[in-house]
């Protein structure tokens, strides 16, 4: 058999994992790749301006798509470049399998130009890395890669390539069948605890449905959606689990945590039973620890064994494949209905119904609602900050939408480039990306690629001329101190001991402009739907709305960092 | 930190012999803030497989997560709890003992009698001792010699374990 180099058996192998797209940025160890990339036309190579832009756009793309996304950057910064997008996809399990060129093997180890220990540097933020140190192992190494990174609790696997390893002449095989030892993820659930978790349900008096991310990821919706409509129990979700079940249904609460509705966090904390699905129990949804679902029984699925009994003791744990649980679950559940408790829930609804206190001016729920009546179907992305907890609150999320941000690591700068991806991956769907002016700047490059592609993604600027969730907390926990939050700030206003600032910068609507792209400014309610209606019309470009909304907006209700629902702040 | 059952404990671990798991492994605990009391690690029967003996002190909740950490790491082939299963634990250790006079020499190789020790080295005015026995008695012996010699230099293996056929010493 003809022997061929690793650079050519890569992209062999990357066109028997299906690859369609791959987002890359050149350099000196990787060229030989990029040569090879040329040379055919079934992957279609995209180009982001940076590199962490690079891989939220994979991360993107995997998230909408259910394929595994793929990065390939080259040594050194290029590589150093993916570590903030590797913690992100990492932890929101995200299935990413991400190529990092590497200095000739010879050279490892002596400081050589752009030579870093990629997969030292990354061993904590990635499910799995390795460096190929012989050109034999190259193929079962991508091939382990793409089976590592999509089963069990999906993740970033980072593979790196020794600049003369992947010149080097080898078998041009690519391995059918994976086999790893220490690597056999269990999804298939087990019958009898499955069994006593329902029977447990089935006492309940006051039963709860918690759902994470983990039901987005496996696709569960339908089948969890069944069961709640079997059972009559309740929903909450966690911010990643938004649209687990259509959020206008009307067994759903509500998002719990730190931000969550009243009678979602008041549901937990008075709910017997508390069934939850493919969440970790992020300290931002339990608050204080103790005092999280004081009176509940507690049922977890999850696929990750490590995620179960971690923050909070369960008492039935189910390792399992939330699909694959849900289904055989379906199988048993009766009706479970308690009137007496979704009575309680509509009591505590009215009490405090979700809203924003009413603003002459500008509100971002303003324009959340115009997106929740224009787009029946849509993929909205989030950057981070009050933006991203609102939307989070507010978007309808029903059949034909979904909703996904950096619920995990909170990645500001995560929102454009994952639309960028999102779009890549959905070129048929609108969508939406929501950033603040802040996380906007963080990897606005990315107008370039957005425009050279022809992405026609909408752009909403909620912007405040702050880092509002930072300011929110000075102004409620810091004496309204605002250090370090105000984005106009600078020598002037020093000079000026804080008499006179300048003008807003960047200009958006400019900057757009200046990309190719079209640029909207809003100042009024009455101009949001317009805006919208004027972006749908631009099929060929991006178009950015920048929302000039009220820099004392805040999210509430909020719990105390590290609080309980006592410390729940409902408005001031 | 809550004292839930804080105590050392003990894992057998087979990993894949690899570049960079060893760091992996110590980097979990590091990463984690995980006690790490002591790691040994070499090649088993099999050369692909290292084996690792780990001692921890942790409390019940700690523990169980370092054992499912472990567990889900790609290159963890198999975790054995060790603390409560009938193993065989030894530790090597060394003591060098320096400026000993004559009565020294003697008082250590009383020493050396009492706890099975070897002297395996021997010079002017000092001498070397090798101990092969668990890690506790490690512990005093290296407490004693100290409170009775003045210069000594120590150096310890850390324990090796392996699942006992019908005795258990640790």
């Amino acid at each position: 058999m003809k022997q061929i180099s690793g650079n050519k058996l890569l992209v062999k192998a990357l066109k028997e994992e299906g690859v369609e797209y791959i987002f890359g940025y050149p350099g000196a160890c990787t060229i030989d790749i990029s040569d090879e990339l040329y040379k055919q036309d079934d992957i279609t190579v995209i180009l982001p301006r940076h590199e962490q832009a690079l891989v939220h756009a994979a991360d993107a793309y995997a998230r909408t798509t259910g394929k595994v996304g793929v990065c390939l950057v080259t040594s050194g910064p290029g590589a150093t470049n993916l570590v903030t997008g590797l913690a992100t996809a990492n932890y929101d399990s995200v299935p990413l399998v991400c190529f990092t060129g590497q200095v000739a093997r010879h050279l490892i180890g002596n400081d050589a130009f752009q030579e870093v220990d990629i997969v030292g540097i990354t061993r904590s933020i990635t499910k799995y890395g390795v460096t190929v140190r012989n050109r034999e192992d190259l193929g079962r190494i991508i091939k382990e890669a793409f089976y590592i990174a999509r089963t069990g609790r999906p993740g970033p696997v980072l593979i790196d390539l020794p600049k003369d390893v992947m010149a080097e002449l080898g078998s041009p095989e690519y391995p059918k069948n994976v086999n790893i030892r220490g690597y056999k993820p269990n999804t298939s659930v087990h019958i009898g605890q499955l069994k006593r978790a329902l029977k447990t349900l089935a006492k309940a008096k006051k039963p709860l449905f918690l759902a994470g991310g983990g039901i987005n990821i496996s696709r569960a919706n339908d089948v969890f959606l069944e069961i709640v409509e079997k059972t009559g129990v309740p929903v909450v979700t966690t911010v990643m689990g938004r649209g687990a079940i259509p959020t206008n249904h009307p067994l759903f609460i509500g998002n719990l945590g730190m931000h969550g509705a009243y009678a979602a966090n008041m549901a937990v904390s008075n709910c017997d039973v508390l069934f939850s699905i493919g969440t970790r129990f992020n300290d931002r949804i339990t608050g204080k620890l103790h005092e999280f679902a004081p009176h509940a029984q507690i049922i977890h699925i999850d696929i990750d064994t490590a995620s179960i009994s971690r923050n909070i003791h369960v008492d039935i744990p189910i390792v399992a494949d939330a699909r694959e649980a849900l289904t055989k679950a379906s199988e048993y559940v009766e009706n479970y209905t308690s009137q007496k408790w979704l009575n309680e829930i509509s009591g505590w609804k009215q009490e405090h119904p979700l809203a924003m206190r009413p603003n002459d001016r500008l509100s971002p729920v303003d324009i959340i609602n115009e997106i929740n009546q224009q787009f029946d179907e849509a993929i909205i992305v989030t950057d981070v900050g009050q933006h991203q907890m609102l939307v989070s609150q507010y978007a309808q999320i029903t059949p034909g939408k979904q909703l996904i941000m950096s619920g995990g690591l909170g990645t500001m700068g995560y929102g454009f480039p994952g639309g960028v991806g999102a779009k890549i991956g959905n070129p048929d769907k609108p969508v939406i990306v929501i950033s603040g002016d802040g996380g906007m700047q963080m990897n606005i490059q990315e107008f370039a690629t957005a425009v050279l592609e022809e992405l026609p993604l909408i752009l909403c600027v909620f912007n405040n001329e702050y880092l509002g969730m930072v300011r929110q907390w000075q102004k409620l926990f810091y004496g309204k101190r605002y250090s370090m939050t105000n984005l106009r700030s600078g020598a002037l206003s020093r000079r000026t001991n804080g008499e006179e600032y300048p003008e807003y910068t960047p200009d958006f609507v400019k900057l757009a402009e200046s990309y190719g792209a079209k640029g909207i400014r809003v100042f009024n309610k009455t101009e949001v739907a317009a805006a919208f209606e004027e972006a749908k019309k631009n099929t060929k470009v991006p178009t950015l709305i920048e929302f000039v909304i009220d820099p004392e907006e805040m999210v509430y209700p909020m719990i105390k960092p590290g609080g309980t629902l006592e410390d729940l702040i409902m408005d001031c | 930190m809550a004292d839930k059952g804080m105590k050392k404990r003990w894992i057998s671990l087979y990993v894949e012999n690899q570049v960079g798991v060893l760091s992996k492994i110590s980097g979990l605990f590091s990463g984690k803030c995980y006690n790490l009391d002591s790691l040994t690690v070499g090649t088993t029967e099999d050369p692909t497989v290292s084996r690792m003996t780990i001692a921890t002190v942790s409390d019940d909740e700690t523990f169980e997560q370092i054992k499912k950490q472990l567990n889900r790491m790609v290159e963890v082939i198999k975790v054995i709890d060790f603390t409560n299963t009938f193993v065989r634990m030894k530790e090597i250790l060394y003591i060098k003992v320096f400026n000993c006079s004559s009565e020294d020499k003697v008082e250590l190789f009383q020493i050396a009698e009492t706890f099975k020790a070897r002297v395996i080295d021997y010079g002017k005015d000092s001498l070397l001792l090798e101990f092969v026995q668990t890690a506790t008695k490690n512990d005093a012996v290296v407490k004693l010699i100290k409170e009775e010699f003045g210069r000594i230099e120590v150096v310890r293996g850390g324990s090796v374990g392996i699942e006992s056929i019908s005795m258990m010493e640790r």
